[in-house]
């Protein structure tokens, strides 16, 4: 009940007060005055420094949700979880070039979206249109995903009520307090916000990592308990080290979240939103202090073991919801106050990103939907308005599929999101370096990544909740006739596929001669920026 | 980008293009499971599994800031 709480409930209330008057009055933080364009309400005005953009990208790619869920995956399978951190290690270093490389030919060109660069870059609303649609329908449930972990705190604080509305209404409101000032201040609500968050997130890890060990038998104890429960458990996958079959799967799904983080719209818009390339580069740098944040978040998931905390039964008779553990863990073990404060972390930890998201999302639809296919002279001013309205749809989208939606099948359709975010890798990313790709072949290959991904992930049943078809990411090898247990990520194998067809197509069209879209000389001067003319780049939608 | 062609800096041009590789270095290692797929020694109670993971994240961030300072900074662009 809510009475136990009433003081976490305080300090949760007070840190969200304090948050929302940020929000809303962030819009006049280092403004031109104006929001009546795409790039002052989407991007920020372009302008925010390393500090702002550390912050900035920091609360938008180490969610809530992340917070949540990696611990969670510890607690039930141990070792296999700890793949965040590998991958928010090879990260930064593997897209530290591109990163630079996509800001300057963004900033040169006014593009505002990866799919503005396939726009231009292939000549073709075609490709961009795909571009910008696998990057809407992957952030919509990641964004539905941040709200799962605001409602597993306000669940532990007994703040959720039984069924229907009232079950809901906590995070309706927390929503729409968002949605409100986003639509005012856009990107700049986010970053000012995001630095209350990340102090915050900061706070609350260096306190469990320091009080937490003490009272549960320090760091030995903790990983002696994981080792003793997962020993007791009749899986053969669990345990504090990886099982031999269980590597393949930890190397391509660590590889493939890498190779999919950057592709995610919301981490464009924060890259897109700095002053500089050397923002973004010391930025790749600098990022990593949040991964060692997160190796300590990861390892909450064996204090929880540790403490013997239990997760609270989920939506569904018979199961429980493991994204409760780390809410739980701080509510037995830390002092009232400090939960309430953690809580805060967590549940801002969620609007943060969601906010992000749905501005990414908002730019999508209104660069590469409706510029391109419903009002191609939509002005800045016109475009600014479309894309705060498109925001609040996105959140209201996302709303549904909490509400609407057990959160089993939206943790399900985030598994499906990062498998198809990937198949932009050629189009976006390549598109910066290879100069002899073909658009027809580039859609043949989405085409067929996603084929495969979708396949593959049909075929995974999930034992646990006795469904048949998107059960996980792991695909058996065994199901392709290998004899072997390993698994191996279905994303790596997608964009493989995707690779393969994109490269094979361009060879084959160009060798025929079929039109590329774009002359070499235009690609060239999108690329390095020399002019091969005097007039601004060609069929870019500039500005 | 003018003083590439001044005499006596042509060693520190190689340097340049060729320091962007040491980034492969930490994209590589954190993928090769068996090196640090055991459990032991352990440091501070942390099975080698966990505390040479979250070491490699210092690495990673290290070899960033060399490659940015002797690539990105020193080129003066």
């Amino acid at each position: 009940m809510w009475r136990d709480h009433v003081t976490e409930i305080v300090v949760f209330l007070v840190l969200f007060a304090v948050v929302s008057v940020a929000g809303f009055a962030s819009s006049r933080w280092r403004s031109r005055g104006r929001m009546a364009d795409l790039d002052e309400w989407g991007l920020g005005g372009r302008r925010f420094g390393s500090w702002v953009t550390w912050f900035l990208i920091g609360g938008d790619l180490y969610t809530a949700y992340t917070f949540v869920a990696i611990p969670a995956l510890l607690y039930g399978a141990g070792a296999a979880g700890f793949f965040a951190i590998p991958y928010s290690v090879i990260t930064y270093p593997i897209v530290f070039f591109v990163l630079a490389r996509f800001w300057d030919v963004s900033r040169r060109n006014g593009f505002v979206t990866p799919a503005d660069l396939a726009r231009a870059r292939f000549g073709s609303p075609t490709l961009a249109l795909l571009v910008a649609l696998t990057g809407i329908v992957a952030t919509m449930p990641y964004i539905a995903l941040q709200l799962v972990g605001l409602e597993a705190t306000l669940r532990t604080m007994g703040l959720t009520g039984q069924s229907g509305w009232a079950k809901n209404l906590p995070i309706i409101i927390a929503f729409a307090i968002l949605a409100a000032y986003t639509y005012k201040a856009g990107l700049r609500a986010s970053a000012l916000t995001a630095f209350v968050k990340d102090g915050l997130i900061y706070v609350v890890i260096i306190a469990a990592v320091v009080y937490l060990p003490g009272k549960l038998g320090g760091w030995s104890g903790i990983f002696d308990a994981a080792q003793t429960k997962f020993a007791a458990t009749p899986s053969p996958s669990d345990g504090i080290t990886l099982p031999s079959h269980g590597q393949l799967q930890y190397i391509t799904l660590a590889l493939g979240s890498a190779l999919a983080l950057f592709l995610y719209p919301h981490s464009a818009t924060g890259v897109l939103a700095a002053r500089s390339k050397r923002v973004v580069m010391r930025n790749m740098a600098a990022l990593p202090a949040y991964s060692v944040l997160l190796g300590f978040v990861a390892l909450l998931g064996y204090m929880a073991i540790a403490a013997g905390v239990k997760p609270l039964p989920g939506s569904s008779p018979g199961t429980v919801d493991g994204n409760t553990v780390v809410p739980q863990l701080f509510d037995h073990q830390f002092p009232a106050w400090l939960a309430g404060l953690a809580f805060a972390a967590i549940g801002i930890g969620a609007l943060i990103p969601a906010g992000i998201m749905s501005i990414a999302a908002a730019n999508l639809f209104t660069r590469n939907i409706y510029r391109e296919f419903f009002d191609r002279d939509a002005g800045p001013a016109r475009e600014a308005s479309v894309a705060k309205l498109a925001s609040l749809v996105v959140k209201v989208g996302a709303l549904l599929c909490i509400v609407l939606i057990n959160p089993q099948f939206s943790v399900d359709l985030q598994l499906i999101g990062g498998v198809i975010i990937l198949q932009t890798l050629p189009a976006v990313a390549l598109g910066l370096y290879v100069r002899w790709l073909h658009r027809g072949a580039l859609i043949a290959g989405w085409a067929a990544g996603m084929v495969t991904g979708m396949w593959m992930l049909y075929r995974i049943p999930n034992p646990a909740t006795h469904h048949h078809h998107f059960g996980g990411s792991a695909f058996p090898l065994s199901d392709l006739g290998f004899h072997t247990t390993n698994t191996i990520y279905v994303g790596i194998v997608a964009v493989l596929v995707n690779l393969v067809v994109s490269v094979a197509g361009s060879l084959l069209l160009n060798a025929s001669k079929v039109s590329s879209g774009v002359s070499g000389e235009a690609v060239a001067e999108l690329l390095s920026g020399t002019p091969a003319t005097a007039s601004p780049a060609e069929p870019a939608p500039a500005r | 980008m003018a003083d590439i062609e001044a005499p006596g800096n042509r060693t520190r041009a190689g340097v340049r293009r060729w320091i962007g590789w040491l980034l492969a270095v930490p994209i590589i290692v954190p993928l090769v499971t068996p090196l640090f797929n055991v459990s032991t020694p352990r440091l501070w109670g942390f099975p080698a599994f966990y505390w040479l993971q979250i070491a490699f994240i210092v690495v990673g961030s290290a070899v960033t800031i060399v490659v940015y300072r002797t690539a990105v900074v020193r080129e003066g662009e």
